[in-house]
């Protein structure tokens, strides 16, 4: 491939780990609104990247040139060394709003990516059964959508997503419209997902707590025209244990490391 | 909650008729038969086949004209939601038909097409495909963003998208189009029987009037009204069977 090589990234990315996806000078822009300007960023395989930033900077237009659902103005995407081009069997999209069909039982809205591939109805609806089963929703296959609370919703959508078995997760604040005792429950089932399956999630939020509780590597993002500022990486949290992480003093230090860089651009 | 609907069904109906009875015994008009003389018109029609027969010819232009209303309706509909450039070109076409004064054309129509059943399944088409039109279109041009973006990310082809995504999240809306253009196609047949030729049911209105049987006439209005109002139950109660699911709204609303 000859992709001009880009020093873009100054930032010690592990050099043994291998690249999933990599943004290369992405630039994105709507009419006169430049969103994306001149992006480079790395996503290591296997792990938990979060895209950090304040509202309106980029990031669902970042996951969505990612996604190939939108093209860039400028730069290029790979995944696994390919360049994007549209949609992939290698992603798969967990939506903001859910996306769920309101006419389709739970079921059919799992197993809706495997339709669209072409997966025959009973084996399609085994793989849906397992996911639905996987993040606890069993017993509510016949149900709709709107019988369901925006948590379980979530669910449907993020059942639907892993149910593709796509190498790539893209979640836009997935758990946004969740309370926090469930929002919480979310950040540790997803940190086994990390650590069970063998994806690469990139995840948005707005949460700096949420961020660096679930992430193995953090990319805060300037405000528009929107560029990588900084990259953190709380590898050494990920080895401690999960129920006294919210109080050991590197995560507070952490938290507050990124506090201090976004709160210029808030204030 | 059921029965109370019905109650009060009953109750306005009731109204309503002893209205016409006593407005009709004053009488407000010697050309306004009482409710009983109306009914009693309206069976002897029913018992000596006329109305049987007189329906028979009006819901020929009428069943033809709806059926090709649905067809080409939705789909010039599925279309112009779909494509721009399309709904640009034809759109303007319907929302004339939709505000035309029919009675105008209609000298138009005989004048090219004759007197003949053509004419009046065009009367019927005019009153029935514009609202198909505007609502197919309209409704697929409302499907959320984010469902047709949730199918193109797990690789739906433009076909599927459309199958899967767009039709049924449009369906609810195309089919109260459907609803109000059979209504409108109602009208239409009946406008038809009286400006172009009278046959059927308008000429049960046309002849009795004539001949000032005045209780004739009011039983053939009100036997239209009645099967149009049955008709669009029935609709309502098959829509209301196919759309539950969409019925609830969305899902992220
Ligand atoms: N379709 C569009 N047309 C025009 N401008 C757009 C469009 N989508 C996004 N933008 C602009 O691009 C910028 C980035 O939008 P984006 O949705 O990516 O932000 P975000 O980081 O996801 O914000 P949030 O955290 O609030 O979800 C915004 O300022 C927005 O005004
Ligand atoms: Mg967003």
């Amino acid at each position: 491939m000859a992709m001009p090589q880009t020093n873009a990234l100054s930032e010690e990315s592990p050099s043994t780990a291998d690249i999933a996806v990599s943004a290369r000078n992405v630039s994105k822009n709507y009419d006169n609104v430049e969103a994306l300007k001149d992006l480079s960023l790395e996503f290591p395989r296997g792990q938990l990247t979060s895209l950090l930033g304040p509202s309106g900077c980029g990031k669902t237009t970042l996951l969505k040139i990612i996604a190939g659902l939108l093209e860039p103005s400028a730069g290029t995407v790979h995944v696994n060394g390919q360049a994007v081009t549209g949609p992939g069997p290698d992603r798969a999209f967990v939506f903001q709003d859910f996306a769920l069909l309101p006419w389709a039982s739970v079921i059919r809205n799992v197993a809706f990516g495997l339709e669209l591939r072409g997966v025959a109805t009973s084996e399609r609806e085994a793989i849906a059964e397992k996911y639905i089963n996987d993040v606890g929703l069993s017993g509510f296959e016949k149900s709709y959508p709107h019988e369901l609370s925006g948590g379980m919703r979530q669910r449907v959508g993020l059942a639907r997503a892993l149910s593709v078995d796509a190498d790539v997760l893209l979640m836009d604040e997935p758990f946004s419209a969740v309370d926090e005792q469930t929002r919480r429950k979310f950040q540790e089932d997803l940190l086994s997902l990390v650590a069970n399956e063998n994806k690469t999630f990139i995840f948005v939020t707005h949460s700096i707590e949420e961020a660096v509780y679930v992430s193995d590597q953090i990319a805060i993002l300037l405000p528009r025209p929107s560029r990588v500022s900084d990259i953190i990486r709380p590898t050494g949290l990920r080895e401690k244990d999960l129920t006294t992480i919210r109080r050991d003093p590197e995560y507070l230090d952490i938290v507050d490391e990124i506090w201090t860089s976004l709160k210029t651009y808030v204030e | 909650m059921m029965n109370r609907s019905l109650l009060l069904k009953l109750l306005s109906a009731f109204i309503v008729f002893g209205t016409w009875e006593i407005a009709g015994r004053i009488p407000v008009s010697y050309a306004f038969p009482t409710f009983i003389e109306s009914m009693k018109a309206l069976f002897d029609m029913t018992v000596d086949g006329r109305l049987f027969a007189a329906y028979g010819e009006t819901l020929k232009p009428l069943v033809i004209g709806v059926i090709i209303s649905a067809i080409v309706g939705i789909a010039v509909g599925l279309w112009s939601g779909l494509n721009e450039w399309f709904d640009w070109l034809f759109s303007p076409i319907f929302i004339v038909m939709q505000a035309a004064p029919l009675a105008a054309l209609i000298p138009l129509l005989v004048m090219i097409y004759g007197i003949g059943l053509t004419s009046k399944i065009f009367v019927v088409c005019i009153m029935a495909m514009p609202v198909i039109v505007l609502n197919t279109a309209g409704a697929v041009r409302n499907t959320p963003s984010s469902l047709t973006e949730m199918g193109r990310s797990f690789q739906a082809s433009n076909w599927e998208v459309i199958l899967k995504i767009i039709i049924p999240a449009a369906s609810p809306v195309i089919f109260s189009g459907l609803r109000l253009g059979v209504s409108a196609g109602f009208i239409g047949a009946i406008l038809s029987e009286l400006k172009i030729t009278p046959t059927g049911v308008g000429d049960i209105i046309t002849y009795s009037r004539s001949i000032a049987d005045y209780a004739s006439m009011y039983a053939a209005i009100f036997s239209i009204i009645v099967l149009a109002v049955l008709f669009l139950n029935v609709l309502e109660k098959i829509e209301r069977f196919l759309f539950e699911g969409n019925n609830r709204g969305y899902a992220s609303d």
